[in-house]
């Protein structure tokens, strides 16, 4: 078979298939989801052209435009290749609720999630939580500290999303490679504790 | 060229994604995800079977084993219209979806330490 190199094409990995993995980045408006996932990985654009929801017809004002059926919605996605036929792909939801239609479809068979917090606007990422949590789909808040930002104590920000003991919280700076790679480690080292554990337990 | 009034060069084509499709807009099932893996399966063209230039397109980028949102990156067109593609060509057995990992959607323990391993590897 013909393995040239391109863009797109994913390596087989000797005696198998190929493999991708997604790891979800929510968030508020402008925590920096987009920011994130430039600082790690190979950014790609992606069209979706997708039919207004009944969720999403009770935020949106189509006053006016009666007969609009359907609405644009643009989003980046990062991808990652390693070694042995493995990629990562990081997909930055959109935070408004009503691009919860997109969530359900990107929530199927990810890894995980990133919640990304600002602090100054903590109530942001309430609805992402919830989601998450409702969902079962494992988690972790990373809380982004910009420069000049006010330094919280994560316990408080804790206490502030009201997070279950066993959900990781950790600080980062997503424009730093360093520190959105140790975020994505957190998280994926947080799943693979749940499933571990669920494995021992039954 | 054209004495169209309403839109001038800076407008783009006019182009209505769904035309592509013949006007459908809805995909055979809805298994296939972002990140399932899509090749061709090097099958003969049926004799029948009319191919558009965009269906050609998928085919040319799927030479490879390629994740649809690879794909849907690719081809340019918005991920709705990619879809109705990509079922006509699985329909006409020319495409085929593998599964994204090896044993399902969720990745098992396996792959979650070979993505650790690469993650802290980068």
């Amino acid at each position: 078979m013909d393995y040239a190199h391109s863009d797109t094409a994913v390596r087989r990995p000797a005696g198998g298939p190929p493999i991708a993995a997604k790891i979800l980045v929510a968030g508020g408006f402008g925590v920096g989801k987009t920011t994130m996932v430039g600082a790690i990985s190979e950014i790609r654009p992606l069209r979706t052209e997708e039919l207004l929801s009944e969720r999403g017809t009770g935020v949106d004002d189509t006053t006016g435009v009666a007969g609009k059926t359907s609405t644009t919605v643009a989003m980046d996605f990062g991808r990652i290749t390693m070694g042995d036929g493995l990629v990562l792909y990081l997909f930055g939801t959109p935070g408004q609720q009503r691009f919860w239609f997109m969530w359900d479809e990107l929530a199927v068979g990810a890894v995980g999630a990133v919640v990304l917090a600002d602090v100054r606007r903590l109530a942001d990422c309430f609805a992402a939580v919830d989601y998450f949590e409702d969902r079962g789909t494992p988690f972790l808040v990373a809380v982004n500290c910009f420069d000049g930002a006010e330094r919280k104590d994560p316990a408080d920000v804790r206490i502030a999303l009201d997070l279950d003991p066993d959900v990781p919280l950790v600080m980062c700076d997503v424009r730093s490679r360093e520190s959105a790679k140790q975020v994505l480690i957190g998280m994926v080292e947080h799943v693979l504790a749940r499933t571990t554990a669920a494995a021992a337990g039954g | 060229m054209s004495n169209d009034r309403w839109l001038d060069e800076d407008a783009g084509p006019i182009f209505r994604p769904y035309t592509v499709t013949r006007g459908r807009t809805r995909p055979r099932d809805d298994t296939l995800d972002l990140i399932s893996l899509l090749e061709a399966t090097g099958l003969p063209v049926p004799r029948r079977t009319r191919l558009d230039p965009e269906h050609r397109r998928v085919l040319a980028v799927c030479a490879r084993p390629v994740t649809f949102a690879d794909l849907s990156s690719e081809i340019d067109l918005p991920v709705g219209v990619v879809r109705v593609l990509v079922d006509d060509l699985r329909d006409e057995n020319l495409l085929r979806v593998l599964r994204p990992t090896p044993t399902g959607d969720v990745p098992d323990e396996l792959v979650l330490r070979k993505l650790l391993h690469g993650l802290r590897a980068l």
